[in-house]
């Protein structure tokens, strides 16, 4: 496919995802009022577009790394289905778009965090079409930005491969429901308080209960990245996550 | 020999993953025994309290397109879900593992 028709193609699926917006321990459907919805959506679709490319990019330059890429689709779509109980007496989800995003960058996990909230919204009432622009920018954007960065981080720093992994996939997860607080109170000021007000009750509900979990994914992502790394050194090698041994 | 530092560390590795799974599965049940009296509903169903207290008047604009019919067909496509993306994940590793395999005895 010719670049301009590519590009016509995200654009055209732009204008449809567009005016919509998810929730699940996302924002939940019709919870946002449409101004919030149709602008977090916006947002997403510089990410989106540019995932696309990436995908298309990863795929043609190294065939073998195609499993990996429907390896971390795949984690991600087993993490977000457990819910998965917490210290404050509630239930919340992991999102697993760490993993991919050490990986692969964090464009192509927006593609495939938009997947997995897709699936959930239209099959299972969680999040919802109208609120797919917040959660997609929570969970496919923020979430993964944040993993990538911290990964290149720690590693800039000569930290170990292991913490590395740990920290970026917990903090991804964290931010994402942090990111999820922070847009709810922007569309529900409280009366008394405001923002500030509303943040702090929010954020008591979505992060505090994702601590645990974070650090729950944290760890299991370090459990498939060793597996991983252990048996598909080759691809690693050739995605700069592993560095060749002299 | 070396085998059997080899041997080791594949020990050791074993050990440590053994370890870490066990942290995750304490990080879930620790929960309900610390919150007993707790419903262990999801946090999105404590959000839409929240919205109302702060906003009474709020209407959610749209609904669900589709609602499972009932908890247990929820919890089918939930498990769906989760199955689709083990199945990929068990399938790559055991490709990988298998092509290895394969690679070292091609050397031997």
């Amino acid at each position: 496919m010719p670049k301009k028709q590519q590009l016509a193609l995200g654009l055209a699926l732009m204008i449809v995802l567009m005016p919509k917006t998810v929730s699940a321990m996302h924002i939940m459907e019709g919870f946002l009022p449409p101004i919030w919805a149709i602008s977090w959506g916006a947002l997403c679709i510089p990410f989106i577009i540019m995932g696309l490319f990436s995908i298309k990019e990863i795929v043609r330059e190294n065939p073998s790394v195609k499993l990996i890429l429907a390896m971390a689709g795949g984690f991600s779509f087993v993490l977000s289905a457990l819910k998965i109980p917490s210290v404050t007496g509630s239930c919340s989800h992991p999102t697993g778009v760490g993993f991919g995003a050490i990986l692969f960058g964090p464009t192509v996990m927006s593609v495939i965090g938009l997947i997995v909230l897709l699936f959930q919204a239209m099959l299972l009432a969680h999040g919802g079409l109208t609120t797919l622009g917040a959660n997609t920018f929570s969970m496919a954007v923020i979430g993964p930005v944040a993993a990538f960065a911290t990964y290149k981080l720690v590693k800039k720093a000569n930290g170990p491969q292991w913490l590395a992994v740990f920290l970026a996939a917990m903090l991804g997860d964290l931010l994402t429901y942090v990111v999820t607080s922070i847009q709810l109170a922007l569309a529900f000021p409280a009366e008394v308080g405001g923002f500030g007000a509303s943040l702090a009750k929010f954020m008591g509900i979505f992060a505090v209960t994702q601590i645990p979990l974070a650090i729950s994914e944290g760890i299991l992502t370090v459990l498939i990245f060793n597996a991983l790394s252990a048996h598909a050194k080759d691809e690693l090698e050739s995605l700069n996550i592993l560095t060749k041994e002299a | 020999m070396q085998t059997d530092i080899k041997k080791n560390l594949v020990k050791r590795n074993v050990n440590v993953n053994l370890l870490l799974i066990l942290i995750v599965v304490a990080l879930a049940v620790i929960p309900l025994f610390i919150a007993k009296d707790a419903e262990f509903g999801g946090a999105d169903g404590l959000a839409e309290e929240a919205i109302t207290e702060i906003a009474s008047e709020y209407e959610p604009w749209f609904s669900p397109i589709y609602e499972p019919a009932s908890g247990e067909i929820e919890s089918l496509l939930f498990a769906l879900q989760a199955a689709i993306g083990a199945g990929i994940i068990g399938y790559g590793l055991g490709y990988f593992k298998g092509r290895r395999k394969g690679q070292k005895r091609e050397l031997a």
